[in-house]
């Protein structure tokens, strides 16, 4: 049997939450930025699939009765993928910025068993 | 003057577009003349803001809804902004901060980085526009705003420590902006709406089973709230954060923390709050006992810290935790005192945070530690405003603080926690009696004559705004009386929610709306 596509989509949105809070965890800022980044991925796609998925329905309302796709989480989703785009953005230059100021790309700062050497 | 509601967020974006232009390269010597301009040009907005949110407050005073729809697109499907008492009283008290606090860091701060005050002004646009929403999408995109602006003026000035706890700060609120989605997604899924007005007529009409995911969706914006507005045990970030940035900038974010206080009372308050069917007064079981918490753990934090401007954060945990707890007590006469509690302690706290940078630079080496230096050079000066602030914060007659902490304890009298609310309060008001009079005395008694001094004095600017944010915190005692009105009234006017629906939804037919939804792709059909 076929799996449906809510199921599908509700897994995959599943994995790569489940990704990006794992690098979320981790302790250099690579990785932290890349697990919002992919967090960022997951509500995306979670934003637009709170809206039902619909397969061969245009978003566009009007259209003689016919099936149509809920516009306004299309709508919704751009803004936050434009939102998120930026933040990245600032969140990368940061972590360079930290990087350069205390030499090392620990989130806290300080290399793990070393005393803050300044 | 029906386009007034839009003036709040349309001016200090302009005004930030107009400084980008003025351009801005630093602290440079041939940058001098700029920076002028760009401190006049700011600070004169920032008047004009002040002029136009009073004049909004006179309006709202009246019991008018203020109701301005995006391009004319009628609500729910438009954008509304919503200018309510509760709303006008926020934009005034970020107006009464942001003159002040821009007058301070035209003193010196604001030439230690780039774009200061284009930033200031893209942050109040974020804080005013999160007052006036009525949509929790646009809720979430000015939150956005804010906090961008709030990334970069918190690293303003730059240095390891300020990077360090910045990282921190700009990663916690991005998880945080990712919850917001993911709860703002599932009320959509489930009432198909975001407007404010309309999700309040929506949410009692969510029974079974969904309305247990509605309650989850809730419950997570109340994770996000809480994050912003410090409600323990999320308010750990807080401290660390606040005292780290520069002076004005930590007082500008005293304001910033109430964004998520507001967005607890409209959403938990309002929405999710009484007459809410299955999902009536979700919050009260928790948000009671955390803003208890929130004040011990605040508290505890004025007795434990090192240093003044930390102290000062922490009395920013502490206050936030009072006006939780009000809030928490769900009813009009407690939402009163929440609001008049706000408004002292957001400005008590922005000019403690002034006030201890202004102490700090006067005592050499030592600066904001709290232990024993040189003395300070104006010690009359800056030790009668440190006792009013102090006197303020902690709750004493005949200060603001005092009038809020009364006005809660009336309105818990009845409640099943009222022993709790009451040991809390007063026993944080002790504690806070006590950290205080530890950190003044030390600061101003305690005094060696054989270390070197710090600057002799402060400057006119930077005296003049501390004096007038905690002049306009004294003037709230003194105007104590139209004020309470005001306050009841407001919280009133926020459990009407019959008055709401109609202002905001008017052409819709007010609180008889209702159209096909949750969205099911069949046109005019239902679920």
């Amino acid at each position: 049997m076929m799996p449906s596509m809510e199921f599908l989509v509700a897994t995959g949105i599943g994995g790569v939450t489940a990704c990006g809070i794992w690098l979320m965890l981790r302790g250099r800022t690579f990785p932290v930025v890349l697990g919002l980044t992919v967090l960022g991925y997951a509500v995306n796609v979670f934003i637009f699939a709170m809206g039902r998925l619909w397969s061969n329905a245009p978003p566009i309302v009007g259209n003689g009765g016919a099936q149509i796709a809920d516009p306004l989480p299309q709508a919704l989703v751009l803004t936050a993928i434009v939102i998120g785009f930026a933040t990245t953005g600032f969140i990368v230059e940061l972590a360079l910025r930290s990087h350069h100021e205390s030499g090392t790309d620990q989130v806290d700062g300080a290399e793990p068993g070393r005393e803050n050497a300044s | 003057m029906d386009q007034l509601p839009v003036a709040p967020v349309l001016l200090p974006a302009a005004t930030a577009v107009l400084l980008l232009l003025i351009g801005d390269h630093g602290g440079s010597e041939h940058n001098l003349r700029r920076q002028t301009l760009s401190a006049r040009v700011a600070i004169g907005s920032a008047l004009l803001g002040l002029l136009i949110a009073i004049q909004l407050m006179l309006q709202a005073a009246d019991g008018a809804l203020m109701v301005y729809r995006m391009g004319e697109w009628p609500a729910p499907f438009g954008i509304v902004l919503v200018v309510d008492r509760l709303s006008a009283m926020m934009l005034l008290l970020t107006s009464l901060i942001a003159v002040p606090v821009l007058l301070y860091a035209s003193g010196g701060w604001a030439g230690h980085g780039r774009h200061f005050y284009a930033l200031f002004q893209f942050q109040l646009m974020g804080l005013n526009g999160a007052f006036v929403t009525g949509d929790l999408f646009n809720l979430f995109v000015f939150f956005e705003v804010l906090l961008i602006a709030s990334y970069v003026l918190m690293l303003h000035g730059l240095g390891r420590e300020r990077l360090r706890v910045g990282v921190h700060y700009v990663v916690l609120n991005l998880s945080a902006s990712a919850l917001f989605l993911i709860g703002l997604a599932l009320l959509y899924a489930l009432t198909g709406t975001l407007n404010m007005a309309d999700l309040a007529l929506r949410v009692p009409l969510v029974t079974g089973p969904d309305a247990i995911v509605l309650q989850v969706a809730a419950l997570l914006l109340l994770v996000v709230f809480g994050f912003k507005a410090a409600l323990a045990p999320l308010s750990v970030w807080l401290p660390a954060t606040y005292a780290a940035a520069s002076a004005p900038v930590a007082a500008l974010f005293a304001i910033m923390t109430k964004v998520g206080v507001y967005a607890i009372w409209r959403v938990h308050g309002v929405i999710f709050g009484a007459d809410a069917g299955a999902s009536e007064l979700l919050v009260q079981p928790l948000l009671l006992p955390l803003a208890v918490l929130t004040s011990a753990i605040g508290v505890l934090g004025v007795l434990a810290a090192q240093t003044l401007p930390r102290l000062v954060a922490w009395l920013t945990v502490a206050s936030v935790g009072t006006i939780l707890m009000a809030i928490g007590l769900f009813g009009a006469q407690a939402w009163s005192a929440a609001l008049y509690y706000m408004a002292h302690s957001s400005l008590t706290v922005a000019g403690l945070f002034l006030l201890v940078e202004l102490v700090a630079a006067q005592r050499g080496e030592v600066g904001g530690r709290i232990e024993s230096a040189s003395p300070v050079a104006q010690p009359a000066l800056l030790g009668l405003m440190m006792l009013l602030a102090a006197a303020s914060s902690v709750g004493l007659p005949p200060m603001p603080g005092f009038i809020g902490k009364l006005m809660l304890l009336q309105a818990s009298i009845g409640h099943v926690h009222a022993g709790v609310v009451w040991t809390i309060v007063l026993l944080a008001g002790f504690l806070t009696l006590l950290g205080l009079a530890r950190a003044g005395s030390t600061l101003f008694w305690h005094v060696r004559t054989d270390m070197p001094s710090g600057a002799s004095g402060a400057s006119a600017p930077l005296l003049t705004a501390t004096a007038f944010l905690l002049a306009t915190s004294v003037a709230m005692s003194v105007f104590a009386a139209p004020l309470q009105r005001y306050t009841a009234a407001a919280a009133e006017q926020l459990l009407d929610r019959r008055a709401y629906a109609d202002a905001v939804l008017g052409e819709q037919g007010g609180l008889d709306a209702r159209t096909a939804r949750p969205y099911t792709g069949q046109s005019g059909g239902t679920r």
